[in-house]
């Protein structure tokens, strides 16, 4: 070739013009070889740079120097472009289907009353309470005769209890959690502020809506100046948690032995009125029982079944889909993450 | 208690007009649920009238006895209806539906054909008119009750409403119209008269004559009243006024005599008994049964009596299980005519002790056992005797009684008491007001001291708290506002409970799913799984649910794998499933507390004792995972899962206590013999894991090769926060070691050993290869050792001089070589 501007215009022109049509990389390879590789016309000009004369050696350079930019930046430019090209081509051909499951996922999930033992829990350790727990198979004493419930006192057959042979080991299973009330009492000085969730047995029929093995929340306090208002108010705040802000609440007159005065909680949900808990002021004979001195504290406590609150709260139907460890069931409540 | 308002409007002026939710908020108000509401004559539409049998034809060749009976309905022609029941004859009054008339459940009655007559209306039972579930026959009216042609819904005081309330254990004044009456009234701000203001009882003083009353058994009972009547007619039938109302109680009419004890008990609370005076031997005595062993109740049961029982006996016998029920010797007949009524009030527990021993809960019983007004054994044993008298053609003869009636004592009260529980401000007029409406009377001896004196029927008004919930009942709980108290800062879970939630949500979001069981287990089924031993010995129930299943379980795994089961009935492949709870074992003798007075704390020793007959019962976590794990799907199989991955879990589940396990090989029921590991810490068991024996997979119908573990979480020791040393960030030196051993040799034991001889520079040793068709008994086993050096570069030389000091220390300890 020559090195003449016409000679080296003519170079770029056929180099850049190739390139512009290229339409594939295998294409520009070649491409590439021909006008940008070492034995391309623009490197071999480059490379004749030492036969030019002299006094014109600066200026030709500076022509080819010029060319050959001309020609990388346009081969560049396609290379950017064809492989962006062949990228996005590439990622359309490896595309899937996302909606496919994920069976490799281990699938598991925590029975329901656990996910609202723990929330009712948190509830409450955010109120100063503690969470206290005890045995299931109990001292009849610590589940009847420190709670104001004397041997055949018709209170007693209110709780259809499940006795231990033999009878004279003095073995129930626990009707309530509120020996666990008691045993905090014998053990702690006021102020007492707990809650006592836990299964409890009572012997009634596996049916729709009752089950002989069920699950309580009780909450006993015991501090100066404890009142009735205190106990609505922790009910009030409770039941807001439980079943959603504008939740109203109502206490009825009621009896329990260790409770005086004694009421019944309900709720009122999807239009009716719902028995929700028992609750009251300790009864101070209870309070004396367990050496606290009356004069100086009062308490209230109350107490309610989980069972019932799920089946309101998530419109189950059935107490046999809670006590029969389907994993379907507890698969649809997952972690309980929120 | 059911009670028809036409009965209570005799002693409160209700409103003309009550709506039914303001009757039933009226009740439960003042503490007292409703049960139900009953609108009796709802549905009901004439005509309905009495009418006179004339004439009975049998009608034979049917499947039951059919009658074609002539009415004389007071119209001016007889009318002949078909009837299914037999228990009438001819001249009986009876209760007719003629056509047009409607009954409940739109039964509308019209002349038609059957059995080959004409049916020109209905001869109706209690239940066809909606007022009783009696239907063992038609209605038979009292003779003369009665014309023909009267209307039957005016004299059967058919339209009625009859509230069923239920009345809490600490009431028994309200099982009876005067209680429930008085609370209704009080609730709804009514005027009120006490059914006992009517009542005289002067003219039937205490003498000499009729049966007379003695009483041995001074403590079960404060006062009793006997008294005596001759000529009595029993053929005289109870007025339909009373049958009525008895019946609308939810009691059956029976005769006068008896009907008459029931409705003054119904109406003012006393349970009364009538003897035939006439079977008395001589007097009437109230003593415990002692030597006497045997009694015949009014049920015709035949009783063995407990020496303590309290009877009513007379020179020979026991005539009546005092409180409780009546004897048959005595009972009152159609041949009666003298009687001895008795009203007492008994001890509450005796009546509640006898009541339970002979698993008998009578009317009577029910409310002595809850305490009945100690006034109304003189008056309502003189208001019965007085309806004897005027209704039975009977005359008195005379009274005998023992004791005297005791009342609650009077209790010292500051009535500021009242605002300063309830946390609301209710005046010293309100709470005057109030205890008066219950019934109290008040002495105000200052500003702060009440002198209140219960009434006789609220035996259950003693402490100052019992009086606040009288006045909050009666001011309305709604009046109590709200107010939230918080604890002290700083409350947390325990230790324990934070270890129950952490492991429940590794186990949870591991892929398995939590299930509660029942605690209740099979004993031969749990024996069929190979516990024996301290692991099966169990607590039997003894008033079990079912026979079925009376021992409380001494593990997990028993209700676990019934409930896999029952997911694998259900159409499920696997399941992975666990549960968190405890397990009860028989282990120790069960020592019994003697009974402990409730009037203060016990001493420590007897919290001690007390606290200690209750047997411990650990907590454990168990699993049981049936088929492979996770879901099959479009990816292939899920995964398989061995003895291995449960051994894995349960040695997670110990690690994210804090705890460091070791593992040896273990033979316990229902594992695999050989493929059970045993978990320890601190060298005592905590877990076994592993792989389900055959048998029990084969006899429950579970997968082949299922798997389960059992941590036990009480037994883990807490432990300090882990402390750990820098992590270092020098290159590491990867070297790999095959060594060959003698397959009884636990690959745990071999890394041990090559973790000594490694030396401290080993950072971490883990077996990626284990193969044994080497033959001889021997097995290879392929580590990868990795060392690290806090400070410099380790060289290759460095490295496999620790590397076959490890190899030295496999051969030292169990004659280990190195594989080529």
């Amino acid at each position: 070739m020559s090195l003449t501007p016409a000679g080296i215009s003519q170079v770029v022109a056929a180099a850049v013009g190739a390139i512009k049509n290229c339409t594939s990389l295998e294409e520009l390879k070649k491409i590439k070889i021909e006008h940008v590789g070492d034995k391309s016309p623009i490197s071999k000009a480059s490379q004749s740079l030492g036969s030019v004369a002299a006094d014109q050696k600066a200026e030709v350079g500076k022509l080819v120097g010029a060319a050959k930019a001309e020609i990388q930046k346009a081969f560049d430019e396609k290379f950017s472009l064809l492989e962006l090209e062949r990228d996005a081509r590439v990622l359309v051909e490896e595309r899937v289907d996302v909606t496919l499951p994920s069976p490799r996922i281990p699938i598991g999930g925590l029975h329901p009353l656990t996910i609202l033992t723990n929330e009712i829990s948190d509830l409450f350790l955010g109120l100063g309470y503690k969470v206290a727990e005890g045995p299931e198979l109990e001292s009849e004493w610590l589940n009847f005769d420190a709670l104001n419930i004397p041997a055949d006192h018709p209170a007693r057959t209110m709780q259809d209890t499940f006795f231990i042979e033999p009878l004279e080991s003095k073995l129930v299973l626990r009707t309530h959690t509120s020996p666990v009330q008691i045993r905090t009492m014998l053990e702690n000085e006021p102020p007492i502020y707990v809650i006592c969730p836990g299964r409890t047995y009572r012997a009634d029929e596996l049916d729709a809506t009752h089950t002989p093995v069920f699950s309580q929340v009780e909450g006993l306090v015991v501090d100066r100046g404890i009142t009735m208002a205190d106990l609505k108010g922790t009910l009030d705040y409770f039941a807001r948690a439980m079943f959603g802000p504008d939740v109203k609440t109502r206490l009825r007159p009621s009896f329990f032995p260790f409770t005086e005065p004694s009421a019944e909680v309900d709720f009122y949900f999807n239009g009716r009125w719902i028995e929700w808990g028992g609750c009251g002021m300790v009864n101070p004979k209870v309070l004396e029982v367990c050496g606290i001195d009356t004069t100086e504290f009062s308490g209230f406590a109350f107490g309610m079944g989980l069972e019932r609150t799920l089946m309101v709260r998530h419109g189950i139907t059935d107490m046999h889909d809670i006590v029969e460890g389907d994993i379907r069931f507890t698969r649809s409540f997952g972690s309980g993450g929120r | 208690m059911k009670i028809p308002l036409s009965w209570v409007r005799e002693f409160v002026d209700l409103p003309k007009k009550i709506s039914l939710t303001d009757l039933e908020n009226a009740f439960v108000n003042v503490g007292f649920e409703v049960e139900n509401i009953d609108v009796q004559g709802e549905g009901l539409s004439g005509p309905l009238v009495v009418a006179r049998v004339i004439a009975i034809e049998e009608l034979s060749g049917n499947k039951k006895p059919i009658r074609y009976v002539e009415l004389d309905c007071g119209e001016k022609s007889t009318r002949f209806v078909i009837c299914g029941a037999t228990n009438f004859s001819v001249g009986d009054l009876v209760v007719a539906a003629l056509p047009g008339a409607i009954l409940p459940g739109d039964f509308a009655i019209s002349a038609r054909e059957t059995y080959g007559k004409t049916s020109n209306g209905m001869i109706c039972s209690a239940r066809e008119l909606g007022i009783s579930e009696e239907h063992s026959g038609i209605i038979v009216l009292p003779p003369d009750c009665a014309k023909t042609g009267e209307d039957a819904v005016a004299l059967l005081e058919i339209n009625d409403v009859v509230v069923d309330a239920a009345v809490n254990p600490d009431r028994g004044y309200a099982l009876s119209i005067r209680g429930l009456a008085r609370e209704l009234a009080a609730s709804l701000g009514c005027k009120y008269v006490d059914p006992i203001s009517k009542i005289d009882t002067s003219k039937f003083g205490i003498n000499k004559e009729g049966v007379q009353i003695s009483v041995e058994a001074k403590d079960a009972l404060s006062v009793v009243f006997i008294r005596t009547i001759a000529g009595f007619d029993t053929q005289i039938s109870t007025p339909l006024w009373m049958s009525r109302r008895i019946e609308k109680c939810g009691m059956r009419s029976i005769s006068l005599a008896v009907d008459i004890t029931n409705y003054v008990m119904l109406e003012l609370g006393q349970p009364l008994h009538a003897f035939d005076a006439e079977k008395i031997d001589t007097a009437l005595v109230m003593r415990r049964a002692g030597d006497t062993k045997m009694i015949t109740t009014l049920d015709n049961q035949k009783r063995n009596l407990d020496p303590t029982d309290l009877v009513v006996a007379d020179k020979s016998s026991a005539l009546a299980l005092a409180g409780v029920m009546g004897g048959a010797s005595s009972e009152v007949t159609d041949t009666t005519s003298k009687i001895a009524l008795e009203a007492a009030r008994f001890d509450p527990m005796t009546i509640a002790k006898g009541s339970r021993r002979h698993k008998l809960s009578s009317e009577a019983s029910r409310r002595l056992e809850r305490g009945v007004d100690p006034s109304l054994a003189e008056i309502s044993s003189a208001r019965a005797i007085g309806l004897m008298i005027e209704l039975g053609g009977a005359t008195y003869v005379g009274s005998s009684s023992f004791g005297e009636p005791k009342y609650a004592p009077i209790v010292k009260f500051n009535p500021n008491f009242v605002s300063e529980y309830l946390g609301t401000e209710v005046s010293l007029d309100e709470v005057e007001e109030k205890l008066k409406i219950v019934g109290c009377d008040i002495a105000k001896k200052s500003e702060t001291n009440w002198e209140i004196d219960p009434p006789s029927w609220r035996a259950d008004l003693l402490l100052s708290p019992d009086f606040v919930e009288e006045v909050a009942r009666m001011i309305g709980y709604d009046r109590i506002p709200s107010k939230l108290p918080t604890g002290s800062a700083g409350a947390t879970l325990s230790p324990m409970q934070y270890r129950k939630r952490g492991i429940a949500n590794l186990l949870a979001s591991s892929g398995y799913s939590e299930v509660y069981n029942y605690p209740f287990v099979n004993p031969e089924y749990v024996a069929s799984l190979g516990f024996k031993g301290d692991r099966a010995k169990s607590f039997r129930i003894a008033n079990p649910m079912s026979e079925e299943f009376p021992d409380l379980r001494t593990h997990l795994l028993p209700g676990l794998l019934q409930t896999a089961v029952r997911n694998l009935a259900r159409g499920s492949k696997s399941a992975a499933i666990f549960e968190i709870g405890s397990v009860f074992r028989n282990l120790t003798p069960l020592k019994a507390v003697a009974s402990v007075a409730t009037d203060k704390k016990p001493n420590q020793k007897i919290i001690e004792e007390i606290y200690s007959s209750v047997p411990l019962q650990p907590l454990h976590v168990g699993a049981v995972v049936a088929g492979n794990f996770g879901q099959a799907g479009w990816l292939g199989d899920a995964s398989e899962f061995t003895w291995n991955d449960a051994i894995g879990m349960a040695r997670k589940i110990i690690s994210n206590t804090g705890n460091i396990s070791s593992t040896v090989t273990s033979d316990f029921a229902p594992w695999h013999p050989g493929r059970c590991a045993e978990l320890q810490v601190d060298g005592k068991p905590v877990a076994h894991a592993g792989e389900l024996h055959p048998r029990v997979i084969a006899a429950l119908g579970l997968p082949e090769r299922s798997c389960a573990f059992v941590v036990v979480l009480s037994a883990l020791p807490f432990q300090n926060p882990t402390r750990v040393t820098p992590v270092w960030t020098m290159p590491a030196a990867v070297q790999d070691i095959a060594i060959v051993v003698s397959q009884d040799i636990p690959a745990e034991s071999v890394a041990a050993a090559l973790r000594t001889g490694a030396g401290e520079l080993l950072e971490s040793i883990s077996l990626f290869d284990r193969y044994e068709a080497i033959g001889d008994g021997k097995v290879s086993l392929a580590f990868t050792l990795v060392f690290r050096a806090p400070d410099r570069t380790l060289t290759a030389e460095e490295v496999s001089t620790y590397r076959l000091a490890a190899a030295q220390e496999a051969k030292v300890q169990f004659g280990a070589t190195l594989r080529d």
